[in-house]
């Protein structure tokens, strides 16, 4: 468990070409920092798993404006404010899969707990089932969906103890606890860290064997200085 | 006569429907209004499906909390008793049947239930599902809300949708400005009209075979 507070050390090793998952719905909980770090850190051709696919000019649209996103894969990427991600995909310069939320949280859930594929009724019947694999279970029609599982996943949380045991604040917990469980490396930037004990074990939302490193972010940008998209 | 509903119509005759203790889910957009119109007293536990339950009101001034926000990005508020989970977790209450209500704006909806309400199709748009095929499917019953007509004037409820589907045979209820559709086993019923309309003029509008049942109402 590498615990720190130096960014550069807490995404180093991220190689091109790697698949990185970033939580956050819209900006709560969007490791911004972390984000961040990755521009800085250098590393490209990248695939990232997020729900949306970026927010303003920070974060994942400024990795995205970078042009160092080569698919992404989402629910939903147009926002009023996705303006980097609507101009690269428009001009045909980044893949995208869009998944319904549902199934992408499921999928990295799938991935997370190997479970190797799973018959789900959302999007049957629809665009987004085409060319998949359907079955009819008790009267009601399924789609196959496969799992979702990643090299990196740069999530954020409230606070860790020093073992990575986590808590998430209201709706930011969203994508973290799944993205943390799916991927091989997960970094976690959280506003405080306790020692072991301070956090009720009852209270953990995110058992420690899920995390790798923790960042320690004391004042993280505010959600409120980014823009609230729809 | 009675006058056709307007938008707050429309959501104060789905909110007078809702039952009692229910958990529902209140799509973006046009059906997020319904909340305005839930008395507390109804005990009506609203889903968000970014993951609440206990949703309260949107956040004004310094109740602004953007780790606290609905699906559609705006910042609202907890009630006593409200509890935060993950995605997975969220999405499976929905899919698993543990709401009993959906409620949806459309593009379309066809006489069989299907919904049509993700994607207008049109080459320049930028594919874009969030939750919406999960929440069309998921709870007990699905209702939608709408305008009977488009901007063009041409009806949204439908044979056959032309629209990319959302959802297939999963609308229970359809809630306009002019009437209330009850939909099931590939027939339409009109419930209660509302202005100067007749269940003749709407199956003139429509198209559809449609069965009156307003005196029951």
């Amino acid at each position: 468990m590498l615990i720190t507070e130096d960014l550069r050390e807490a995404v180093a090793g991220i190689p091109d070409g790697a698949t990185v998952m970033i939580g956050g719905f819209g900006t709560a909980g969007q490791p911004v920092e972390l984000i961040d770090a990755l521009i800085d850190q250098g590393a490209s051709d990248l695939t990232v798993i997020s729900n949306n696919a970026g927010n303003g000019d920070v974060g994942l649209a400024q990795l995205i404006a970078l042009g160092r996103v080569r698919r992404m894969v989402c629910s939903f990427p147009r926002q009023k404010d996705s303006w980097h991600f609507d101009e690269r995909y428009r001009a045909g310069r980044i893949e995208l899969e869009v998944v319904p939320q549902g199934n992408l949280a499921e999928r990295i859930r799938a991935g997370g707990a190997g479970i190797g594929a799973f018959y789900t009724p959302t999007g049957y019947g629809t665009l987004l089932a085409e060319g998949k694999e359907t079955r009819t279970i008790d009267g009601r029609d399924y789609v196959l969906e496969y799992p979702l599982t990643a090299d990196v996943a740069l999530i954020k949380a409230r606070r860790a103890d020093s073992v990575g045991n986590l808590v998430y604040r209201k709706t930011a917990r969203n994508f973290g606890p799944i993205m943390a469980a799916a991927a091989a490396t997960t970094i976690a930037q959280v506003a405080d860290v306790v020692e072991a004990g301070g956090i009720d074990p009852e209270a953990v939302v995110t058992p420690g064997i899920y995390i790798d490193r923790v960042v320690r972010i004391a004042e993280p940008a505010a959600a409120g200085e980014l823009e609230v998209g729809q | 006569m009675s006058q056709p509903l307007d938008r707050d119509g429309i959501a104060r005759r789905v909110a007078a429907d809702i039952p009692q203790g229910a958990f529902v889910n209140l799509g973006i957009g046009m059906p997020t209004t319904v909340a305005g119109y839930l008395e507390p007293d109804r005990g009506v536990t609203l889903h968000t499906e970014n993951g609440m339950l206990g949703m309260g009101r949107e956040a004004s001034g310094d109740e602004i909390d953007l780790d606290l926000i609905n699906a559609g990005k705006i910042p609202v508020t907890e009630l006593p008793g409200a509890a935060y989970f993950h995605h997975a977790d969220s999405f499976a209450m929905m899919r698993g049947g543990h709401l009993d209500l959906c409620v949806l704006g459309a593009f379309q909806v066809s006489a069989s239930g299907d919904l049509a309400n993700w994607h207008t199709g049109k080459p320049d748009a930028i594919p874009a599902v969030g939750g919406a095929m999960d929440l069309a499917i998921g709870a007990k019953q699905t209702f939608v809300m709408m305008e009977l007509r488009s901007r063009d004037g041409t009806p949204k409820l439908v044979q056959r949708c032309s629209y990319p589907l959302t959802g297939v045979g999963c609308v229970s209820r359809v809630y306009t400005d002019v009437a209330v559709f009850d939909l099931a086993d590939g027939t339409v019923a009109v419930t209660e009209t509302f202005g100067p309309a007749t269940v003749d003029s709407l199956r003139e509008l429509t198209g559809l075979d449609l069965l009156d049942r307003t005196a029951a109402h």
